[in-house]
């Protein structure tokens, strides 16, 4: 985006510390990294290794408590928190494994609601629905609440939550943890799809195989990241 | 997020859950109903009052021995140092005054009323044939006293309703000869049933002519001179001229009280709008009451919503977005109960009217309007909390709770 800075994303000095009692958990020690626009990140390791911590940070749902994290060539650590919930508004689109929806709105309020958040114009938001109930084929979902469906049609509504507002990236939190492996698998897909229209991916996973899918690999241990595995150039 | 959407958000929120809707709902409902309610009945007790004042007779001026200040009722009167009583003269002199049409002295006490071996206490009221239309009272039978020289007249009695019936029974009362104290009465007319007087029930009360009263009390002041003035215009002009007449009689000093009917009007007025707004801060209490109910059940809200309210921030929701949606949802539910216990309120104050028909229970057009924006301010007000509360969560904490 930025000519000075080619990369999306760049993590320098990162330190987050959470105070449990007396004690201190690092939960990101010393954190450098850089992810390219249109990269496919699996992030890996195991339980309290600092993944989730790092997804949230990249999301601007958490601070770091020292070091700079510029996205798309703007630093982003020192925005007020209105201007951090703009950036998550635009260019951030999230993806659980609880899928968070909202239960007394309907698969088409759902994915609708960041657009409702952001304020766009009803006539808008019916538009790019409907293409994205098309694209997720949940046309016929579109009026049911989130009980009324299947854990893989929940997922399908949470990514087209995610994308409906065009972001750069999506940061996926353990997407297939509460699926089955056909419908996780048909999530992962769908993900990938999306990564391969130039959507950057960052993915948290305890799934090997999974992760051994992404074309970048960071093996995460005590809050810093030990491998840096680059299977397939990126696009 | 678009007005139309934050409100179609609140409502669905709200809606999502009936039970604490409902609740919360009828918690400011029964706040507001009860303003509405009560401030009918203080302000139909006002009405009530007024309207019995009203009957006392129009454009009445009452004449009372003993200087005061204020206009109204108060201890001092009681207790002024009169130096010169009225009597049926400084009554005569009142009728040539030009703004005064009728004039009629009171003399009051009691005494006992025997007839066929009954005997009862009653009032005495010694007057003139005038009384009865300054006071607007109705015959029911025979004829009020005659008129004539003010300081003799003839040994007749007009009695009150319920003496009648407590004397006389069934038994033709007219005619009847009574023993008022040591004289002897000829009963010559009988006053219809005047319901519930306030100052004097007329009901219990014997009148005679004012001179025979005085001899009986062994005095010759009055308790009263009442005066009604050529109309409602000439109601000053008439307080006027008779306070200057008294005083020329008095040797030139202001030793008696003159008040009109508007003045006693007027700190009854005032007596009962105090009564009424005081009836109306108790209700309000209640308001409060459901105010913290709304800041309750938002907060319990939002401790329950935790995980949509980390979500809303992760959709990109800002802090502010986040307060206005709960602030919405509890203004919206204040202005849902604001409407349903104003509802209730006009029900209930029309249902009086329908039991009881002589009590105006109108509530007033103030009290309904601060009863309806006290709810709406306390439900915004505690709502404040809970939405700071929502705003200020940590959407990493919050997206973990499930």
């Amino acid at each position: 985006m930025n000519s000075t800075s080619p990369a999306q994303i760049e993590l320098a000095g990162i330190e987050r510390v959470f105070h449990l009692g007396d004690s201190e958990v690092h939960a990101l020690r010393n954190l450098n990294l850089s992810i390219a626009a249109g990269e496919y990140v699996a992030v890996m390791g195991p339980s309290g290794s600092g993944k989730s911590t790092l997804l949230n940070l990249l999301g601007l749902l958490d601070r770091p408590n020292t070091g700079l994290y510029r996205l798309e060539g703007r630093d982003v650590t020192t925005l007020s928190p209105d201007e951090q919930a703009r950036v998550r508004s635009e260019r951030i689109g999230f993806v659980f494994q609880s899928f968070h929806l909202v239960p007394r709105l309907t698969a088409a309020e759902n994915i609708a609601l960041p657009m409702v958040l952001a304020g766009l114009a009803p006539a808008q938001r019916a538009v790019r629905v409907q293409q994205a109930l098309k694209d997720y084929g949940l046309e016929n979902r579109a009026d049911h609440r989130p009980d009324e469906l299947s854990g893989g049609q929940r997922q399908r509504v949470a990514i087209a939550r995610a994308t409906i507002m065009q972001p750069a990236m999506i940061l996926a939190d353990e997407p297939t943890g509460n699926l089955d492996r056909a419908t996780g698998e048909e999530v992962i897909r769908l993900l990938e799809a999306l990564n391969a229209k130039g959507v950057t991916l960052i993915m948290v996973t305890h799934d090997s195989a999974l992760g051994a899918r992404a074309h970048r690999q960071l093996l995460m241990e005590d809050g810093a990241v030990k491998q840096d595995l680059r299977c397939v150039a990126p696009t | 997020m678009r007005g139309a959407d934050l409100i179609r958000f609140a409502r669905d929120a709200a809606t999502g859950n009936p039970l604490r809707a409902s609740l919360l709902v009828l918690a400011m409902a029964i706040g507001v109903a009860a303003v509405v309610v009560l401030t009918a009945l203080g302000d139909g007790a006002r009405r009530y009052v007024m309207n019995e004042f009203s009957s006392l007779g129009s454009n009445l001026v009452i004449v009372l021995p003993g200087r005061s200040q204020t206009g109204g009722f108060s201890p001092g009167n009681a207790i002024t140092n009169t130096t010169r009583d009225l009597t049926i003269d400084d009554a005569l002199a009142l009728q040539r005054a030009g703004a005064v049409a009728k004039v009629a002295p009171l003399a009051v006490g009691t005494s006992e009323i025997s007839a066929g071996g009954k005997l009862r206490e009653v009032m005495i009221a010694g007057t003139v044939s005038q009384y009865l239309d300054i006071r607007h009272m109705v015959m029911a039978q025979g004829r009020f006293l005659a008129p004539g020289d003010w300081s003799r007249g003839a040994s007749e009695a007009v009695i009150g309703a319920k003496v009648r019936d407590e004397i006389f029974g069934s038994e033709p009362a007219l005619g009847q000869l009574v023993r008022i104290g040591d004289r002897r009465f000829r009963i010559v007319g009988v006053l219809a049933v005047s319901g519930q007087g306030l100052s004097m029930n007329t009901d219990e009360m014997v009148f005679v002519p004012v001179s025979l009263a005085q001899a009986m009390f062994n005095s010759n002041t009055l308790f009263r001179i009442l005066v009604e003035a050529n109309g409602r215009d000439a109601i000053e002009a008439a307080k006027a001229q008779v306070a200057d007449i008294i005083k020329l009689r008095h040797e030139g000093e202001q030793d008696v009280t003159v008040i009109t009917q508007d003045a006693v009007l007027a700190t009854f007025d005032r007596l009962l709008g105090a009564l009424t707004l005081g009836v109306a801060g108790i209700a309000a209490i209640s308001l409060a009451v459901a105010g913290i109910l709304v800041m309750n059940v938002m907060l319990v809200s939002v401790s329950q919503r935790t995980a949509e309210i980390g979500l809303l921030k992760a959709l990109g929701a800002t802090g502010g977005g986040i307060r206005l949606v709960f602030l919405t949802e509890a203004t919206m539910l204040s202005l849902a109960g604001a409407v349903v216990g104003y509802v209730l309120g006009q029900l209930a104050a029309a249902l009086i009217r329908q039991l009881y028909p002589t009590f105006p229970a109108y509530p007033p057009d103030w009290a309904v309007f601060a009863g309806l924006a006290t709810a709406l301010v306390t439900g915004i007000l505690f709502g404040v909390l809970p939405a700071r509360r929502a705003a200020q969560l940590d959407p990493v904490q919050a997206l973990s709770k499930r």
